[in-house]
Protein backbone atom coordinates (compact mmCIF):
# COMPACT_ATOMS: atom_id res chain seq x y z
CA UNK A 1 0.00 0.00 0.00
CA UNK A 2 1.47 3.32 -1.04
CA UNK A 3 0.30 6.41 0.77
CA UNK A 4 0.85 10.03 -0.16
CA UNK A 5 0.39 13.38 1.56
CA UNK A 6 -1.65 16.35 0.41
CA UNK A 7 -2.37 19.74 1.91
CA UNK A 8 -4.53 22.53 0.60
CA UNK A 9 -4.09 26.14 1.60
CA UNK A 10 -2.88 25.22 5.07
CA UNK A 11 -2.80 28.10 7.51
CA UNK A 12 -1.76 28.25 11.14
CA UNK A 13 -1.84 31.29 13.33
CA UNK A 14 -0.54 30.98 16.87
CA UNK A 15 -2.11 33.35 19.37
CA UNK A 16 0.34 32.25 22.03
CA UNK A 17 3.84 30.87 21.74
CA UNK A 18 3.96 27.42 20.13
CA UNK A 19 3.94 24.75 22.84
CA UNK A 20 7.61 23.93 22.75
CA UNK A 21 8.57 27.51 23.32
CA UNK A 22 5.94 28.34 25.94
CA UNK A 23 7.12 29.34 29.37
CA UNK A 24 5.65 28.94 32.84
CA UNK A 25 2.36 30.15 34.25
CA UNK A 26 -1.08 28.89 35.13
CA UNK A 27 -2.88 27.74 32.03
CA UNK A 28 -6.14 28.82 33.70
CA UNK A 29 -5.05 32.44 33.56
CA UNK A 30 -4.41 32.34 29.83
CA UNK A 31 -7.57 30.47 29.00
CA UNK A 32 -9.77 33.51 28.53
CA UNK A 33 -8.80 37.10 27.94
CA UNK A 34 -10.84 39.84 29.61
CA UNK A 35 -12.29 42.57 27.42
CA UNK A 36 -9.79 45.27 28.36
CA UNK A 37 -6.66 43.18 27.91
CA UNK A 38 -4.39 44.04 24.99
CA UNK A 39 -4.98 41.70 22.03
CA UNK A 40 -2.78 38.64 21.93
CA UNK A 41 0.09 38.78 19.45
CA UNK A 42 -0.62 36.69 16.40
CA UNK A 43 2.13 34.71 14.77
CA UNK A 44 1.39 33.32 11.32
CA UNK A 45 3.41 30.12 11.09
CA UNK A 46 1.78 28.90 7.89
CA UNK A 47 0.27 31.15 5.29
CA UNK A 48 -1.57 29.08 2.72
CA UNK A 49 0.71 26.12 2.11
CA UNK A 50 -0.40 23.61 -0.53
CA UNK A 51 1.72 20.51 -1.00
CA UNK A 52 1.44 17.21 -2.75
CA UNK A 53 3.83 14.43 -1.80
CA UNK A 54 3.59 11.39 -4.04
CA UNK A 55 3.37 7.93 -2.52
CA UNK A 56 6.81 6.35 -2.17
CA UNK A 57 8.68 9.63 -2.48
CA UNK A 58 11.35 11.17 -0.25
CA UNK A 59 10.17 14.74 -0.02
CA UNK A 60 12.05 17.51 1.73
CA UNK A 61 10.85 20.72 3.30
CA UNK A 62 13.76 23.09 3.28
CA UNK A 63 13.75 26.42 5.03
CA UNK A 64 15.32 28.46 7.79
CA UNK A 65 14.24 28.26 11.44
CA UNK A 66 10.71 29.55 11.87
CA UNK A 67 9.77 28.98 8.22
CA UNK A 68 6.84 26.75 9.18
CA UNK A 69 8.42 23.34 8.62
CA UNK A 70 7.68 21.92 12.07
CA UNK A 71 4.18 23.40 12.06
CA UNK A 72 3.51 21.62 8.76
CA UNK A 73 4.72 18.35 10.27
CA UNK A 74 2.67 19.08 13.43
CA UNK A 75 -0.53 19.48 11.40
CA UNK A 76 0.14 16.42 9.23
CA UNK A 77 0.75 14.29 12.31
CA UNK A 78 -2.44 15.37 14.18
CA UNK A 79 -0.45 17.25 16.81
CA UNK A 80 -1.32 20.77 15.67
CA UNK A 81 -4.75 22.07 14.77
CA UNK A 82 -4.71 24.08 11.53
CA UNK A 83 -6.32 27.51 11.60
CA UNK A 84 -7.43 27.01 8.00
CA UNK A 85 -7.07 24.68 5.04
CA UNK A 86 -7.03 20.91 4.89
CA UNK A 87 -4.53 18.09 5.05
CA UNK A 88 -4.81 14.47 3.98
CA UNK A 89 -2.73 11.39 4.62
CA UNK A 90 -3.76 8.99 1.86
CA UNK A 91 -7.54 9.35 1.75
CA UNK A 92 -7.87 10.39 5.37
CA UNK A 93 -8.52 13.95 6.44
CA UNK A 94 -5.89 14.43 9.13
CA UNK A 95 -8.01 16.44 11.53
CA UNK A 96 -11.23 14.43 11.15
CA UNK A 97 -9.82 10.93 10.96
CA UNK A 98 -6.99 11.09 13.46
CA UNK A 99 -6.84 7.46 14.57
CA UNK A 100 -6.64 6.13 11.01
CA UNK A 101 -3.95 8.69 10.23
CA UNK A 102 -1.94 7.81 13.31
CA UNK A 103 -1.85 4.17 12.21
CA UNK A 104 -0.24 5.17 8.90
CA UNK A 105 2.45 7.49 10.19
CA UNK A 106 5.66 7.32 12.17
CA UNK A 107 6.99 10.56 13.58
CA UNK A 108 10.44 11.68 14.65
CA UNK A 109 10.17 15.03 16.38
CA UNK A 110 12.77 17.74 16.18
CA UNK A 111 13.84 17.11 19.75
CA UNK A 112 14.02 13.62 21.24
CA UNK A 113 10.82 12.96 23.20
CA UNK A 114 11.66 9.54 24.55
CA UNK A 115 9.83 8.02 27.47
CA UNK A 116 12.35 8.54 30.27
CA UNK A 117 10.77 6.02 32.60
CA UNK A 118 11.64 3.15 30.25
CA UNK A 119 14.77 1.43 28.92
CA UNK A 120 15.64 1.59 25.23
CA UNK A 121 14.20 -1.85 24.54
CA UNK A 122 11.04 -1.13 26.56
CA UNK A 123 10.51 2.08 24.58
CA UNK A 124 10.37 0.02 21.39
CA UNK A 125 8.30 -2.78 22.95
CA UNK A 126 5.68 -0.47 24.43
CA UNK A 127 5.49 1.53 21.23
CA UNK A 128 4.76 -1.72 19.40
CA UNK A 129 2.14 -2.58 22.01
CA UNK A 130 0.37 0.78 21.51
CA UNK A 131 0.01 -0.23 17.86
CA UNK A 132 -1.41 -3.61 18.77
CA UNK A 133 1.54 -5.79 17.67
CA UNK A 134 1.58 -9.18 19.37
CA UNK A 135 4.41 -9.89 21.76
CA UNK A 136 6.45 -12.13 19.43
CA UNK A 137 6.35 -9.61 16.60
CA UNK A 138 7.18 -6.78 19.01
CA UNK A 139 10.23 -8.57 20.34
CA UNK A 140 11.49 -9.51 16.87
CA UNK A 141 11.14 -6.02 15.47
CA UNK A 142 12.69 -4.41 18.55
CA UNK A 143 15.75 -6.67 18.31
CA UNK A 144 16.17 -5.97 14.60
CA UNK A 145 15.92 -2.21 15.11
CA UNK A 146 18.30 -2.21 18.07
CA UNK A 147 20.84 -3.93 15.84
CA UNK A 148 20.21 -1.73 12.82
CA UNK A 149 20.60 1.45 14.86
CA UNK A 150 23.61 0.10 16.78
CA UNK A 151 21.91 0.38 20.15
CA UNK A 152 22.21 -3.20 21.31
CA UNK A 153 24.92 -2.51 23.91
CA UNK A 154 22.73 -0.05 25.75
CA UNK A 155 19.35 -1.64 25.09
CA UNK A 156 18.60 -2.37 28.75
CA UNK A 157 19.62 1.03 30.05
CA UNK A 158 17.26 3.87 30.80
CA UNK A 159 16.96 6.22 27.83
CA UNK A 160 17.39 9.30 30.03
CA UNK A 161 21.11 8.59 30.31
CA UNK A 162 21.66 8.45 26.55
CA UNK A 163 23.69 10.94 24.54
CA UNK A 164 21.87 13.21 22.09
CA UNK A 165 22.89 11.09 19.12
CA UNK A 166 21.71 7.86 20.75
CA UNK A 167 18.40 9.45 21.68
CA UNK A 168 17.93 10.54 18.11
CA UNK A 169 18.72 7.04 16.78
CA UNK A 170 16.30 5.51 19.28
CA UNK A 171 13.60 8.03 18.31
CA UNK A 172 13.92 7.01 14.68
CA UNK A 173 13.94 3.31 15.55
CA UNK A 174 10.78 3.85 17.58
CA UNK A 175 9.05 5.65 14.70
CA UNK A 176 9.81 2.65 12.45
CA UNK A 177 8.67 0.09 15.04
CA UNK A 178 5.11 -0.24 13.72
CA UNK A 179 6.31 -0.17 10.10
CA UNK A 180 4.38 2.99 9.13
CA UNK A 181 3.60 3.83 5.52
CA UNK A 182 4.78 7.40 5.97
CA UNK A 183 7.72 8.52 8.02
CA UNK A 184 7.98 12.12 9.19
CA UNK A 185 11.45 13.23 10.17
CA UNK A 186 11.75 16.73 11.60
CA UNK A 187 15.40 17.79 11.33
CA UNK A 188 16.56 14.18 11.58
CA UNK A 189 20.28 14.74 11.51
CA UNK A 190 20.51 17.85 13.70
CA UNK A 191 23.18 17.19 16.30
CA UNK A 192 24.39 13.92 14.79
CA UNK A 193 28.05 13.23 14.08
CA UNK A 194 28.93 12.70 10.38
CA UNK A 195 29.21 8.94 10.77
CA UNK A 196 25.78 8.57 12.36
CA UNK A 197 24.34 10.94 9.78
CA UNK A 198 25.52 8.65 7.00
CA UNK A 199 24.05 5.63 8.80
CA UNK A 200 20.77 7.49 9.12
CA UNK A 201 20.71 8.45 5.44
CA UNK A 202 21.36 4.86 4.50
CA UNK A 203 18.49 3.69 6.72
CA UNK A 204 16.14 6.33 5.30
CA UNK A 205 16.93 5.31 1.71
CA UNK A 206 16.50 1.67 2.59
CA UNK A 207 13.12 2.35 4.19
CA UNK A 208 12.05 4.34 1.14
CA UNK A 209 13.01 1.46 -1.15
CA UNK A 210 10.39 -0.64 0.63
CA UNK A 211 7.77 1.68 -0.86
CA UNK A 212 7.43 4.03 2.09
CA UNK A 213 6.82 7.74 1.77
CA UNK A 214 9.21 9.97 3.68
CA UNK A 215 8.76 13.62 4.50
CA UNK A 216 11.72 15.27 6.11
CA UNK A 217 12.42 18.81 7.11
CA UNK A 218 15.88 20.23 7.15
CA UNK A 219 17.84 23.40 6.89
CA UNK A 220 20.84 21.45 5.78
CA UNK A 221 21.30 21.73 2.01
CA UNK A 222 23.64 18.80 1.86
CA UNK A 223 21.03 16.56 3.43
CA UNK A 224 18.26 17.81 1.15
CA UNK A 225 20.50 17.32 -1.85
CA UNK A 226 21.63 13.84 -0.83
CA UNK A 227 18.28 12.40 0.18
CA UNK A 228 15.29 14.13 -1.34
CA UNK A 229 13.74 13.28 -4.65
CA UNK A 230 11.75 16.50 -4.54
CA UNK A 231 12.02 19.57 -2.39
CA UNK A 232 9.80 22.44 -1.35
CA UNK A 233 11.60 25.52 -0.16
CA UNK A 234 9.47 27.39 2.34
CA UNK A 235 9.87 30.68 4.11
CA UNK A 236 7.42 32.62 6.28
CA UNK A 237 4.90 29.82 5.94
CA UNK A 238 4.79 29.99 2.15
CA UNK A 239 6.27 27.84 -0.56
CA UNK A 240 8.83 29.75 -2.60
CA UNK A 241 10.12 26.97 -4.85
CA UNK A 242 9.33 23.35 -5.64
CA UNK A 243 11.13 20.74 -7.69
CA UNK A 244 13.92 18.18 -7.76
CA UNK A 245 17.18 19.37 -6.18
CA UNK A 246 18.74 19.41 -9.67
CA UNK A 247 15.93 21.47 -11.22
CA UNK A 248 15.95 23.89 -8.33
CA UNK A 249 19.68 24.45 -8.54
CA UNK A 250 19.44 24.93 -12.29
CA UNK A 251 16.79 27.58 -11.77
CA UNK A 252 19.22 29.94 -10.08
CA UNK A 253 20.27 32.47 -12.73
CA UNK A 254 23.76 31.59 -13.81
CA UNK A 255 24.23 29.06 -11.09
CA UNK A 256 27.34 30.63 -9.55
CA UNK A 257 27.01 33.27 -6.90
CA UNK A 258 29.77 35.77 -6.18
CA UNK A 259 29.27 37.83 -3.05
CA UNK A 260 31.37 40.97 -3.28
CA UNK A 261 32.11 43.73 -0.80
CA UNK A 262 33.58 47.06 -1.88
CA UNK A 263 35.27 49.93 -0.07
CA UNK A 264 32.40 52.22 -0.91
CA UNK A 265 29.15 52.19 -2.82
CA UNK A 266 29.40 52.87 -6.54
CA UNK A 267 26.26 52.45 -8.68
CA UNK A 268 28.34 53.00 -11.77
CA UNK A 269 30.57 50.03 -10.96
CA UNK A 270 27.55 47.83 -10.43
CA UNK A 271 26.25 48.78 -13.85
CA UNK A 272 29.57 47.86 -15.38
CA UNK A 273 29.61 44.51 -13.62
CA UNK A 274 26.35 43.76 -15.37
CA UNK A 275 28.11 44.02 -18.73
CA UNK A 276 30.73 41.35 -17.97
CA UNK A 277 30.39 38.18 -20.04
CA UNK A 278 28.50 35.44 -18.18
CA UNK A 279 26.91 37.73 -15.56
CA UNK A 280 23.16 37.27 -15.44
CA UNK A 281 22.18 39.43 -12.50
CA UNK A 282 23.71 41.96 -10.14
CA UNK A 283 21.94 42.69 -6.89
CA UNK A 284 23.21 45.52 -4.71
CA UNK A 285 23.09 44.81 -0.98
CA UNK A 286 23.55 46.87 2.12
CA UNK A 287 27.08 47.56 3.46
CA UNK A 288 28.50 48.33 -0.01
CA UNK A 289 28.16 44.73 -1.02
CA UNK A 290 26.61 43.10 -4.07
CA UNK A 291 25.55 39.63 -5.19
CA UNK A 292 26.55 38.69 -8.70
CA UNK A 293 24.88 35.69 -10.34
CA UNK A 294 26.92 34.32 -13.20
CA UNK A 295 27.56 31.18 -15.19
CA UNK A 296 31.22 31.07 -14.14
CA UNK A 297 33.04 31.66 -10.88
CA UNK A 298 36.80 32.14 -10.37
CA UNK A 299 37.54 33.35 -13.89
CA UNK A 300 35.36 36.43 -13.29
CA UNK A 301 37.37 37.64 -10.33
CA UNK A 302 40.24 39.24 -12.25
CA UNK A 303 37.77 41.10 -14.50
CA UNK A 304 35.81 42.30 -11.49
CA UNK A 305 39.03 43.41 -9.78
CA UNK A 306 40.07 45.31 -12.93
CA UNK A 307 36.71 47.05 -13.18
CA UNK A 308 36.87 47.97 -9.50
CA UNK A 309 40.35 49.44 -9.69
CA UNK A 310 39.36 51.29 -12.87
CA UNK A 311 36.51 52.87 -10.93
CA UNK A 312 38.79 53.56 -7.93
CA UNK A 313 36.73 51.30 -5.72
CA UNK A 314 38.53 48.95 -3.39
CA UNK A 315 37.46 45.29 -3.59
CA UNK A 316 37.44 44.20 0.07
CA UNK A 317 35.95 40.73 0.04
CA UNK A 318 34.97 38.04 -2.46
CA UNK A 319 33.11 34.82 -1.82
CA UNK A 320 32.30 32.38 -4.59
CA UNK A 321 29.66 29.68 -4.21
CA UNK A 322 28.92 27.00 -6.73
CA UNK A 323 25.37 26.18 -7.82
CA UNK A 324 23.59 25.13 -4.62
CA UNK A 325 20.27 25.16 -2.84
CA UNK A 326 21.72 27.75 -0.51
CA UNK A 327 22.10 30.09 -3.48
CA UNK A 328 18.58 29.29 -4.55
CA UNK A 329 17.24 30.25 -1.16
CA UNK A 330 19.30 33.39 -1.14
CA UNK A 331 18.05 34.25 -4.59
CA UNK A 332 14.41 33.94 -3.57
CA UNK A 333 14.53 35.53 -0.13
CA UNK A 334 17.64 37.68 -0.04
CA UNK A 335 18.57 35.85 3.16
CA UNK A 336 20.86 32.97 3.89
CA UNK A 337 19.31 29.74 5.16
CA UNK A 338 21.45 29.98 8.24
CA UNK A 339 20.46 33.52 9.17
CA UNK B 1 -12.16 2.76 21.14
CA UNK B 2 -9.17 0.53 20.82
CA UNK B 3 -8.75 -1.74 23.85
CA UNK B 4 -5.35 -3.11 22.88
CA UNK B 5 -3.89 0.38 22.82
CA UNK B 6 -5.68 1.40 26.00
CA UNK B 7 -4.38 -1.63 27.90
CA UNK B 8 -0.86 -1.09 26.54
CA UNK B 9 -0.95 2.51 27.81
CA UNK B 10 -2.12 1.25 31.19
CA UNK B 11 0.56 -1.45 31.20
CA UNK B 12 3.19 1.19 30.59
CA UNK B 13 2.08 3.20 33.64
CA UNK B 14 1.88 0.09 35.83
CA UNK B 15 5.35 -0.90 34.65
CA UNK B 16 6.71 2.52 35.62
CA UNK B 17 5.00 2.38 39.02
CA UNK B 18 6.39 -1.09 39.69
CA UNK B 19 9.87 0.16 38.96
CA UNK B 20 9.41 2.94 41.53
CA UNK B 21 7.58 0.79 44.04
CA UNK B 22 9.56 1.58 47.19
CA UNK B 23 9.72 5.37 46.80
CA UNK B 24 6.05 5.32 45.88
CA UNK B 25 5.21 3.33 48.99
CA UNK B 26 7.16 5.65 51.27
CA UNK B 27 5.66 8.71 49.64
CA UNK B 28 2.15 7.35 50.07
CA UNK B 29 2.29 5.99 53.58
CA UNK B 30 5.00 7.68 55.57
CA UNK B 31 3.13 10.89 56.25
CA UNK B 32 -0.29 9.42 57.07
CA UNK B 33 1.26 6.77 59.29
CA UNK B 34 3.23 9.36 61.24
CA UNK B 35 0.04 11.34 61.63
CA UNK B 36 -1.80 8.27 62.84
CA UNK B 37 0.97 7.49 65.28
CA UNK B 38 1.22 10.98 66.80
CA UNK B 39 -2.48 11.87 66.96
CA UNK B 40 -3.96 8.40 67.37
CA UNK B 41 -1.34 6.90 69.61
CA UNK B 42 0.80 9.53 71.37
CA UNK B 43 -1.94 12.13 71.96
CA UNK B 44 -4.53 9.54 72.98
CA UNK B 45 -2.34 7.51 75.32
CA UNK B 46 -1.10 10.70 77.00
CA UNK B 47 -4.69 11.74 77.59
CA UNK B 48 -4.77 14.91 75.44
CA UNK B 49 -7.22 13.26 73.05
CA UNK B 50 -10.15 11.00 73.95
CA UNK B 51 -9.80 7.33 73.01
CA UNK B 52 -12.69 7.62 70.57
CA UNK B 53 -10.55 9.90 68.41
CA UNK B 54 -8.73 6.83 67.09
CA UNK B 55 -11.85 5.59 65.34
CA UNK B 56 -12.79 9.08 64.15
CA UNK B 57 -9.32 9.63 62.67
CA UNK B 58 -9.04 6.46 60.60
CA UNK B 59 -11.54 7.29 57.80
CA UNK B 60 -10.09 10.80 57.53
CA UNK B 61 -6.58 9.44 57.12
CA UNK B 62 -7.86 7.01 54.55
CA UNK B 63 -9.50 9.85 52.60
CA UNK B 64 -6.32 11.95 52.69
CA UNK B 65 -4.12 9.05 51.60
CA UNK B 66 -6.43 8.25 48.71
CA UNK B 67 -6.75 11.82 47.52
CA UNK B 68 -3.07 12.54 47.87
CA UNK B 69 -2.09 9.33 46.08
CA UNK B 70 -4.55 9.79 43.23
CA UNK B 71 -3.66 13.43 42.64
CA UNK B 72 0.04 12.67 42.82
CA UNK B 73 -0.16 9.61 40.56
CA UNK B 74 -1.88 11.53 37.78
CA UNK B 75 -0.72 15.13 38.16
CA UNK B 76 3.01 14.71 38.67
CA UNK B 77 3.74 12.51 35.62
CA UNK B 78 1.49 14.70 33.46
CA UNK B 79 3.26 17.87 34.54
CA UNK B 80 6.62 16.29 33.75
CA UNK B 81 5.57 14.65 30.49
CA UNK B 82 4.01 17.79 29.02
CA UNK B 83 7.12 19.82 29.83
CA UNK B 84 10.13 20.49 27.68
CA UNK B 85 10.90 16.83 26.96
CA UNK B 86 7.34 16.15 25.70
CA UNK B 87 7.68 12.55 26.84
CA UNK B 88 3.98 12.06 26.33
CA UNK B 89 4.23 12.71 22.58
CA UNK B 90 4.73 9.05 21.66
CA UNK B 91 1.53 8.09 23.48
CA UNK B 92 -0.37 10.98 21.90
CA UNK B 93 0.58 9.44 18.55
CA UNK B 94 -0.75 6.02 19.56
CA UNK B 95 -3.72 4.95 17.42
CA UNK B 96 -6.47 5.97 19.82
CA UNK B 97 -8.42 9.21 20.34
CA UNK B 98 -6.31 11.35 22.62
CA UNK B 99 -8.92 11.74 25.34
CA UNK B 100 -8.57 8.00 26.00
CA UNK B 101 -5.01 8.69 27.09
CA UNK B 102 -6.40 11.08 29.72
CA UNK B 103 -8.95 8.49 30.77
CA UNK B 104 -6.22 5.89 31.03
CA UNK B 105 -4.36 8.24 33.37
CA UNK B 106 -7.51 8.56 35.47
CA UNK B 107 -8.02 4.80 35.61
CA UNK B 108 -4.40 4.31 36.63
CA UNK B 109 -4.59 7.04 39.29
CA UNK B 110 -7.86 5.66 40.65
CA UNK B 111 -6.32 2.20 40.87
CA UNK B 112 -3.43 3.56 42.87
CA UNK B 113 -5.74 5.59 45.12
CA UNK B 114 -7.87 2.48 45.78
CA UNK B 115 -4.79 0.50 46.67
CA UNK B 116 -3.61 3.26 49.01
CA UNK B 117 -7.02 3.46 50.70
CA UNK B 118 -7.29 -0.26 51.15
CA UNK B 119 -3.80 -0.56 52.61
CA UNK B 120 -4.33 2.35 55.00
CA UNK B 121 -7.17 0.58 56.80
CA UNK B 122 -5.22 -2.44 58.07
CA UNK B 123 -1.98 -0.53 58.66
CA UNK B 124 -3.69 2.26 60.62
CA UNK B 125 -5.72 -0.32 62.48
CA UNK B 126 -2.51 -2.17 63.44
CA UNK B 127 -0.87 1.06 64.53
CA UNK B 128 -3.86 2.23 66.58
CA UNK B 129 -5.17 -0.95 68.16
CA UNK B 130 -6.65 -1.57 70.59
CA UNK B 131 -9.59 0.75 70.62
CA UNK B 132 -10.51 1.20 66.93
CA UNK B 133 -14.18 0.45 66.41
CA UNK B 134 -15.00 -0.07 62.76
CA UNK B 135 -18.70 -0.76 62.04
CA UNK B 136 -19.14 -1.34 58.36
CA UNK B 137 -22.91 -1.69 58.10
CA UNK B 138 -23.24 -1.42 54.35
CA UNK B 139 -20.39 -2.94 52.31
CA UNK B 140 -22.06 -1.67 49.14
CA UNK B 141 -22.08 1.87 50.54
CA UNK B 142 -18.42 1.54 51.46
CA UNK B 143 -17.47 0.25 48.00
CA UNK B 144 -19.42 3.04 46.26
CA UNK B 145 -17.88 5.79 48.40
CA UNK B 146 -14.38 4.35 48.05
CA UNK B 147 -14.70 4.09 44.26
CA UNK B 148 -16.05 7.62 43.96
CA UNK B 149 -13.26 8.97 46.17
CA UNK B 150 -10.61 7.15 44.11
CA UNK B 151 -12.11 8.54 40.92
CA UNK B 152 -12.35 12.04 42.38
CA UNK B 153 -8.68 12.00 43.35
CA UNK B 154 -7.58 10.84 39.89
CA UNK B 155 -9.83 13.33 38.08
CA UNK B 156 -8.52 16.07 40.37
CA UNK B 157 -4.99 14.99 39.45
CA UNK B 158 -5.87 15.24 35.76
CA UNK B 159 -7.36 18.73 36.11
CA UNK B 160 -4.45 19.97 38.23
CA UNK B 161 -1.73 18.23 36.24
CA UNK B 162 -2.93 19.74 32.97
CA UNK B 163 -3.40 23.22 34.43
CA UNK B 164 -0.09 23.97 36.05
CA UNK B 165 3.54 23.95 35.05
CA UNK B 166 6.56 22.47 36.75
CA UNK B 167 7.47 25.81 38.31
CA UNK B 168 4.17 25.89 40.19
CA UNK B 169 4.20 22.47 41.82
CA UNK B 170 5.07 23.99 45.20
CA UNK B 171 2.19 26.40 44.79
CA UNK B 172 -0.15 23.54 43.97
CA UNK B 173 0.68 21.97 47.32
CA UNK B 174 0.49 25.10 49.42
CA UNK B 175 -2.50 26.70 47.68
CA UNK B 176 -4.61 23.72 46.71
CA UNK B 177 -3.76 20.50 48.52
CA UNK B 178 -2.85 21.79 51.98
CA UNK B 179 -5.99 23.95 52.49
CA UNK B 180 -8.03 21.13 51.02
CA UNK B 181 -6.66 18.71 53.58
CA UNK B 182 -7.03 21.02 56.59
CA UNK B 183 -10.53 22.16 55.64
CA UNK B 184 -11.49 18.71 54.39
CA UNK B 185 -13.02 17.41 57.65
CA UNK B 186 -10.42 14.63 57.66
CA UNK B 187 -9.21 15.22 61.22
CA UNK B 188 -12.62 16.21 62.61
CA UNK B 189 -16.25 15.61 61.60
CA UNK B 190 -18.10 18.30 59.68
CA UNK B 191 -20.36 18.81 62.68
CA UNK B 192 -17.32 19.97 64.67
CA UNK B 193 -17.57 23.19 62.63
CA UNK B 194 -21.01 23.98 64.14
CA UNK B 195 -19.42 26.83 66.08
CA UNK B 196 -18.06 28.34 62.87
CA UNK B 197 -21.26 28.55 60.79
CA UNK B 198 -19.76 30.55 57.91
CA UNK B 199 -16.72 28.31 57.62
CA UNK B 200 -18.99 25.29 57.86
CA UNK B 201 -20.85 26.47 54.75
CA UNK B 202 -17.69 27.45 52.88
CA UNK B 203 -15.95 24.08 53.33
CA UNK B 204 -18.80 22.43 51.46
CA UNK B 205 -17.11 23.46 48.20
CA UNK B 206 -14.20 21.22 49.20
CA UNK B 207 -14.73 17.75 47.76
CA UNK B 208 -12.50 16.18 50.41
CA UNK B 209 -15.26 16.98 52.95
CA UNK B 210 -17.55 14.49 51.22
CA UNK B 211 -14.76 11.95 50.92
CA UNK B 212 -13.96 12.11 54.64
CA UNK B 213 -17.57 12.26 55.73
CA UNK B 214 -18.56 9.47 53.34
CA UNK B 215 -15.85 7.12 54.59
CA UNK B 216 -16.73 8.10 58.17
CA UNK B 217 -20.38 7.31 57.46
CA UNK B 218 -19.57 3.86 56.10
CA UNK B 219 -16.69 2.84 58.41
CA UNK B 220 -17.56 4.49 61.75
CA UNK B 221 -21.22 5.50 61.50
CA UNK B 222 -21.38 5.91 65.30
CA UNK B 223 -19.88 9.40 64.79
CA UNK B 224 -21.86 12.29 63.33
CA UNK B 225 -21.50 12.53 59.56
CA UNK B 226 -23.21 14.00 56.49
CA UNK B 227 -26.06 11.91 55.15
CA UNK B 228 -25.02 9.28 52.62
CA UNK B 229 -27.22 10.45 49.70
CA UNK B 230 -25.68 13.92 50.00
CA UNK B 231 -22.20 12.40 50.04
CA UNK B 232 -22.87 10.21 47.01
CA UNK B 233 -24.48 13.00 44.99
CA UNK B 234 -21.72 15.47 45.86
CA UNK B 235 -18.92 13.02 45.04
CA UNK B 236 -20.55 12.09 41.73
CA UNK B 237 -20.91 15.78 40.92
CA UNK B 238 -17.25 16.53 41.70
CA UNK B 239 -16.10 13.47 39.74
CA UNK B 240 -18.00 14.63 36.68
CA UNK B 241 -16.91 18.26 37.08
CA UNK B 242 -13.22 17.47 37.51
CA UNK B 243 -13.23 14.89 34.71
CA UNK B 244 -14.83 17.37 32.30
CA UNK B 245 -12.43 20.15 33.30
CA UNK B 246 -9.49 17.74 33.22
CA UNK B 247 -10.29 16.42 29.73
CA UNK B 248 -10.66 19.95 28.44
CA UNK B 249 -7.35 21.04 29.90
CA UNK B 250 -5.69 17.86 28.63
CA UNK B 251 -6.83 18.60 25.10
CA UNK B 252 -5.54 22.16 25.34
CA UNK B 253 -2.16 20.88 26.46
CA UNK B 254 -2.00 18.05 23.96
CA UNK B 255 -2.94 19.86 20.75
CA UNK B 256 -1.33 23.13 19.81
Amino acid sequence: MLVGIRTRDLRKIYTSAPPLASGGGFAFSTARGKGNKPPKPQIAALDGLSLEVSPGEIFGLLGPNGAGKSTTVGILTTRTRPTGGQAWIGEHDVWKDQVAVKRLIGVVAQRPNLDFSLTAREILLFHGAYFGLDSRERADRAEALLDRFKLRDRSDQMARGFSGGMMQRLSIARAMMHDPQILFLDEPSAGLDPQTRLLLWEIIREYNQRGKTILLTTHNMEEADALCQRLAIIDHGRMIALGTPGDLKASVPGGFLLRLRFGHHSPELLLRLQTLAGVTEVRPNHNNSADVYADRGGSLISEIANLASGASVELCDVHISEPSLENLFLHHTGRSLRE
Amino acid sequence: MNWKTFLALLARDVHGARRNFVPLLLQTFLQPMMFVFIFGRVMVSSGYMPAAYKSLLLPGIMAISMVFTGVWAVAMPLIAEFQFTREIEDRLLAPIEIYWLAIEKVVFGAMQALLAGLVVIPSAWLLLRPGVELNMRSPLGFVSVTLLVALFSACGGLALGCSINQTHIGLMFSMVLTPMIFFGCAYYPWSALNHFPILQKIVLVNPLVYASEGLRGTLVPQFPHLSMPVVLIALTFFDALLLTAGLRQFHRKAVS
